[in-house]
């Protein structure tokens, strides 16, 4: 697998570098592929803008900043304006419908999907999990990285009696992933 | 109930930086930490506050960084293996102390995890702007021993690298870390600890009675017995004799920087590390150190499949400096290129060595690392 690059934007509070850190940790540890996170570090808090950027591949990673990204995961209208325009042609943007309104056109190549995070994140009974549903519906949609290593990742990075609530959030994500794939197919 | 840890945690973790620098450190057995958090270090003395009391070892929060340095000077002089960890305003503060240690001749291990200065500078972003501080940050004639990582690992390996350093010569060694390689998370594989190759100090072989505290031996450095031990443990920060007394003349200040300077620059070949990457043919020759390393690989590689004769020489010891392959690469390549996220600092050691045997070509960056096109493209002009 060629090294690919994602990137992660939303506000300070969603999880957005704990997203980061679970799928870094699923690609280097659980499915043996390197991986190297960096984060938008500043003195930022909750509510102000928040990025976690991923080198993911086989390839030994040598700069660890993302560039150009070839895979978004978009959590808020902020990100969405800031960092769409810097997706690869052909890349994947995946954002959270009800936090981000589409503003741009992408050409025919690239992969658009949509899905209401945070909204089956209040169904399954907390708003927190929405970022763990959005890695479930990036884990379906770009087939980069196993569900199972995804899931021991989850486990092992979510506080203590909340996993099952996590697994089930991705599972949510997952699952609603297959569906927009199959629909393309 | 939260797990207790083993000291040694074998395996593969996904980790920060400082977090795997933390772990680097008790993997060596170090037992005491006393520092003051600042960013970009703050998670190595979090890490070491949660992991210190599960490895029966203490941590401290000073009331400075003054206090920080001295904390670990004496805890060294008792026995146990000590570190601090700061960046910009705080490793101004250490100076004074690392001078002590260096004086006293006291092991232990100073992390600095850069960020943009002078004064309070870019407490969140990165810089590569102390590292002349680092060779001579403190006051009078000394040598210093301080190493480079690129990466979570090396802050691992490296950490090792430098309690191993500090055990056998007797200094303080300097981990320069920045911002990026602290903050960025990578696999860290902390190996077995049959794999993990550990130095103390050397202690004295001879009867309390006849015993020195600074009489050195053929590698120029002196056993070094603990306080409690039983042995004499007489230490000062003026200029002293074999026995440790003051000695205020010329000869004894003459003789005594004379053998704290030999013993690093005597055992050069020993210290010095480094890494080469398509340098056998290579006519023009990036030489890096840190995070800007990861860049330059990058340049390099870009550059050969473009057909320029690009390599890559990387300080992982950035002091003592290796003039020798600098001066060696100066008489075999068009140019020695030198990117640093500073206003340029190692570079003039590098036009020092070449000895005007090359052109040097320093790229100047400011609180972000270079892109690896910026490298390229320099690389690119230079090759026509």
């Amino acid at each position: 697998m060629k090294n690919i690059q994602i990137k992660i934007g939303g506000f300070g509070g969603q999880g957005i570098v704990l997203a980061g850190y679970i799928l870094g940790k699923a690609a280097s540890i659980h499915d043996k592929k390197n991986a190297t996170l960096t984060q938008s570090y500043g003195p930022e808090s909750r509510g102000g803008s928040c990025s976690a950027q991923l080198i993911i591949g086989n390839d030994e990673i040598d700069y660890p900043k993302v560039s150009q990204p070839d895979i978004l995961l978009i959590m808020s209208q902020e990100a969405y304006d800031k960092f769409t325009p810097e997706l690869t042609k052909g890349g994947i943007l995946l954002y959270d419908e009800d936090l981000a309104k589409p503003t741009n056109n992408f050409g025919k190549t690239t992969r658009v999907h949509s899905i209401p995070a945070t909204r089956y994140a209040e169904e399954i009974g907390k708003k927190v999990v929405a970022n763990i549903i959005m890695l479930g519906f990036f884990t379906a949609i770009s087939g980069l990285i196993s569900p199972d290593a995804m899931k021991k990742s989850i486990r092992s990075s979510t506080p203590s009696g909340f996993e099952e609530l996590n697994v089930k959030a991705f599972d949510r994500g997952y699952e609603s992933g297959l569906t927009k794939t199959n629909q393309k197919k | 109930m939260t797990m207790i840890r083993p000291a040694i945690r074998t395996g593969e973790h996904f980790f920060n930086g400082d977090v795997a620098c933390a772990e680097g450190a008790i993997a060596s057995g170090c037992r005491f930490f006393a520092g003051y958090p600042i960013t970009p270090a703050t998670e190595i003395a979090e890490a070491m506050s949660a992991r210190m009391p599960e490895v029966d070892g203490i941590f401290i929060q000073m009331e400075d960084e003054i206090a920080s340095m001295n904390a670990i000077l004496g805890a060294s002089c008792a026995g146990v293996k000590s570190m601090t960890a700061t960046s910009g305003p705080g490793f101004s503060l250490m100076m004074e102390n690392f001078g002590l240690g260096i004086m006293m001749e006291i092991p232990a291990v100073l992390v600095n995890i850069q960020r943009g200065g002078p004064s309070t500078g870019l407490p969140t972003i990165t810089g590569q702007q102390d590292m002349m501080q680092a060779r001579w940050g403190s006051h009078g004639d000394y040598e210093v021993i301080a190493l480079s990582p690129c990466s979570p690992q090396e802050m691992f390996d490296f950490t090792i690298k430098a309690f191993n350093l500090s055990e056998k010569y007797r200094l303080p060694v300097l981990v320069m870390a920045d911002e990026i390689v602290g903050h960025m998370m990578e696999k860290v594989i902390i190996p077995e600890k049959k794999d993990i190759h550990l130095i103390s100090r050397k202690k004295p072989a001879v009867a309390p009675e006849e015993y020195l505290m600074y009489q050195p031996e053929a590698d120029h450095v002196p056993p070094m017995a603990n306080a409690g031990d039983g042995y004499k443990v007489i230490t000062t920060g003026l200029t002293h004799d074999e026995k440790g007394y003051p000695a205020m003349n010329a000869e004894a200040h003459e003789k005594l920087i004379k053998r704290l300077c030999d013993k690093i620059i005597k055992n050069r070949s020993d210290i010095i590390e480094y890494e080469e990457r398509y340098i056998d043919d290579a006519e023009i020759v990036v030489i890096t150190y840190g995070i800007p390393a990861r860049s330059t690989l990058r340049a390099v590689k870009d550059a050969r499949n473009a057909g320029i004769k690009a390599g890559m020489l990387r300080l992982i010891t950035v002091w003592p400096f290796y003039e020798e392959k600098v001066f060696e690469l100066a008489g075999k390549t068009h140019a020695l290129i030198v990117p640093e996220i500073n206003n340029g600092q190692i570079v003039r050691e590098v036009e020092r060595s070449a000895r005007g045997k090359t052109k040097v070509i320093p790229i100047r960056k400011f609180a972000e690392m270079h892109t690896p096109q910026e490298i390229f493209k320099v690389i690119k002009e230079v090759s026509k």
